[in-house]
């Protein structure tokens, strides 16, 4: 109860922050020596909360359904696309974490490209992988794999981490054991490995919801809200309300990924007691 | 949870498979080809033609199953041709030619658009009615190869882009123009001009109207470049096959295209059914802009490549420099840029099945916009 009201209180700082800076805030914006410090106010740029949830409510164009559903649908959409991004990007980071692990030359030589992978820019990549769409993969499977692409990388760093963190003791005692390299991995290291596998994950949904999106954009694959955020910002012009309708649409997104993350948490901490002792 | 990724992840799976099938479903009996066009953008009336041709079923009588591939932000239509993941692309002639330049081995066998589009939009008041007048100015653009018919504008009024205006990047939305944080901003006919009509004045509470604005329209000052154009893949031209196909491909195209000329409504019906965003007023005032830009058409019909207007094109890419003092082309396209074989072959075909190839009667309709476009 306490954190749903301080969620609460977070909105409605944020819608205060808003509607309060519309008020006080320049509608022109702040310009200093020609560099705009702060954004306009006005209701072209900075449209009343109101205004957008009015716009919610109202039909998208003339006899079509109310926007909430478009945006609603459309996140549902991008939601199945980041999971399964999410899910494959965590698997891929997995096994790379497990193989850097298990044979120091594959980290000395897998892990320089795995961090120069993040380096290539989305921009140079989506068109490349665009391409595929249709021919060996369904059109929205190609944003799933910008999107694994962006979440494999903190699953694997942080995994390779977390599967190297056992104490050596804790090592020597499964050696002691005569336990092989699979069970040290399955009884040892896996669950030493979880309190740092989690925030990996969260950032990986982090990052797949980012690649989704953006993968939508630049691929123009339809039905997601990075498509979405796209076609309603071309009539910012005359429809400022409509852009911040999809915004809000990809926050929502963003936060239900978020929460899911957070309950894969609830059944695997249980072994968190297990990895203290273990550690210790 | 897991358990809920699952379920999500064999759902997609499902839908995915589920499609596959259906796709070439209405190919129905064997003889027809699958054929895959690539647009420039997400479906609006500028593609109106060959929605068309598809809804209508144009292409299916010269027996073609065409799949139109949209565009992204990401995806050039000249480079997915060249690469042959399309059998045709439309694209631009300025950004196809630099394309061309750098390896992609494309042809230009219709020049749908005959005439340009671009427009560099001003408020009436600003004193903004010719290039001479953007001098000092704030000028917006789209950058990407988009500008340079605005650049050579100004080249032409004797004014150099690089230093005599401050370049402004521009965005999707005529925003910025509307604010007043640049002076002029650049617009298609069919497209962002009709944004700012269907913008509410917050001065009067009505709509702006053309009143409001002056406009640069670049065929006005011999600046103008060609646009839409029917791309098609030069190595693969040598084939009797797809020379064939090509014929037919501009045949149904031309039906499309007349099609929407004389059923601008219905047209608009096709694209809007399509799941544009946009709305119904905007996308008949699109497809009635598209049309004026391709109908009446000179010469022996749609699609012909008119020589002193792709010279126009060539020279301006070849001369025209952008504020960091690059050409579009560094030298003369070599090869087989363009031909007229195939639209003259397609001209003929639709004349013979009736279809009127030059729209010499056409008059173009007076759409009223709403706000917002709905």
């Amino acid at each position: 109860m306490r954190r749903f009201l301080a969620v609460l209180a977070g909105l409605l700082a944020a819608a205060l922050v808003w509607e309060g800076y519309k008020a006080v805030g320049n509608p022109e914006g702040t310009v200093v020596f020609g560099v705009r410090v702060l954004p306009r106010a006005d209701d072209l740029s900075m449209p009343h909360l109101w205004t957008i949830a009015e716009r919610l409510g109202a039909p998208e164009l003339t006899g079509g359904r109310p926007v909430w559903q478009v945006v609603l649908e459309a996140c549902l959409f991008t939601l199945g696309i980041t999971a399964v991004g999410f899910v494959a990007g965590a698997v891929v980071g997995l096994v790379l974490a497990v193989a850097m692990q298990r044979f120091r030359i594959v980290e000395r030589g897998l892990l320089p490209y795995v961090i120069l992978s993040q380096t290539v820019p989305l921009v140079a990549l989506a068109p490349l992988i665009a391409g595929w769409g249709g021919t060996i993969m369904p059109a929205w499977a190609t944003v799933s794999v910008i999107a694994a692409y962006l979440a494999f990388f903190p699953v694997a760093v942080g995994m390779l981490r977390g599967l190297q963190s056992p104490a050596s003791a804790g090592v020597e005692l499964m050696r002691s054991y005569a336990a092989g390299w699979w069970r040290t991995l399955v009884k040892l290291r896996f669950p030493a490995a979880l309190p740092y596998l989690f925030p990996a994950l969260r950032l990986a949904g982090a990052a797949a919801v980012v690649g989704a999106v953006v993968g939508e954009i630049s691929t123009g694959t339809r039905g997601g809200i990075g498509r979405l955020i796209i076609e309603y910002s071309r009539e910012a012009t005359s429809d400022p309300a409509k852009v911040y309708t999809a915004m809000l649409g990809a926050a929502l997104l963003g936060l239900l990924v978020a929460a899911a993350v957070t309950l894969l948490e609830v059944p695997l901490m249980r072994h968190r007691r297990h990895v203290e002792v273990v550690t210790l | 949870m897991r358990r809920l990724f699952l379920v999500s992840v064999l759902l997609l799976a499902a839908c995915g498979t589920a499609d596959q099938p259906s796709t070439p479903a209405p190919g129905g009996s064997g003889a027809t080809t699958k054929i895959k066009l690539q647009l420039q953008w997400f479906y609006q009336a500028q593609f109106g033609g060959y929605i068309a041709a598809v809804d209508q079923g144009f292409y299916k009588e010269q027996g073609l199953d065409v799949e139109l591939l949209e565009g992204g932000v990401d995806i050039v239509p000249q480079t997915v041709l060249a690469q042959g993941k399309a059998d045709y692309a439309v694209a631009w002639v300025p950004k196809a030619l630099a394309s061309r330049e750098q390896g992609a081995g494309i042809t230009d066998v219709g020049q749908i658009f005959a005439r340009s589009g671009t427009y560099q939009v001003a408020w009436k008041d600003s004193g903004i009615s010719s290039a001479a007048d953007l001098k000092g100015k704030k000028v917006g653009n789209w950058g990407f190869g988009n500008e340079f018919e605005l650049f050579a504008g100004m080249t032409k009024a004797g004014i150099d882009p690089g230093k005599d205006v401050t370049l402004v990047q521009q965005q999707f939305d005529m925003q910025a123009l509307l604010k007043k944080e640049i002076d002029a901003a650049q617009a298609m006919s069919y497209n962002e001009y009709a944004q700012l009509l269907e913008a509410k004045n917050p001065a009067t509470g009505k709509l702006y109207t053309a009143d409001d604005f002056s406009i640069i329209d670049w065929k006005n000052e011999g600046s103008s470049m060609l646009q839409d154009a029917v791309w098609a893949n030069t190595e693969k031209l040598s084939d009797p096959a797809y020379q064939q196909q090509t014929v037919k491909f501009l045949t149904a195209t031309i039906k499309g295209w007349a099609f929407c000329r004389d059923n601008a409504e219905k047209c608009r019906d096709l694209v809007v059914a399509k799941g544009s965003k946009l709305g119904k007023s905007h996308q008949l005032w699109q497809m009635n802009e598209v049309n004026k830009l391709i109908w009446p058409a000179a010469g022996a019909g749609i699609g012909v490549i008119d020589e002193a207007a792709w010279k126009q094109t060539v020279d301006l890419s070849q001369t025209t420099k952008n504020q960091t003092g690059d050409t579009v082309l560094t030298k003369a396209p070599e090869g087989l840029a363009y031909t007229n074989d195939y639209i003259n072959q397609a001209i003929e075909q639709a004349k013979a099945a009736g279809v009127d190839v030059t729209g010499s009667s056409f008059q173009p309709a007076t759409v009223t916009l709403e706000e917002g476009g709905v």
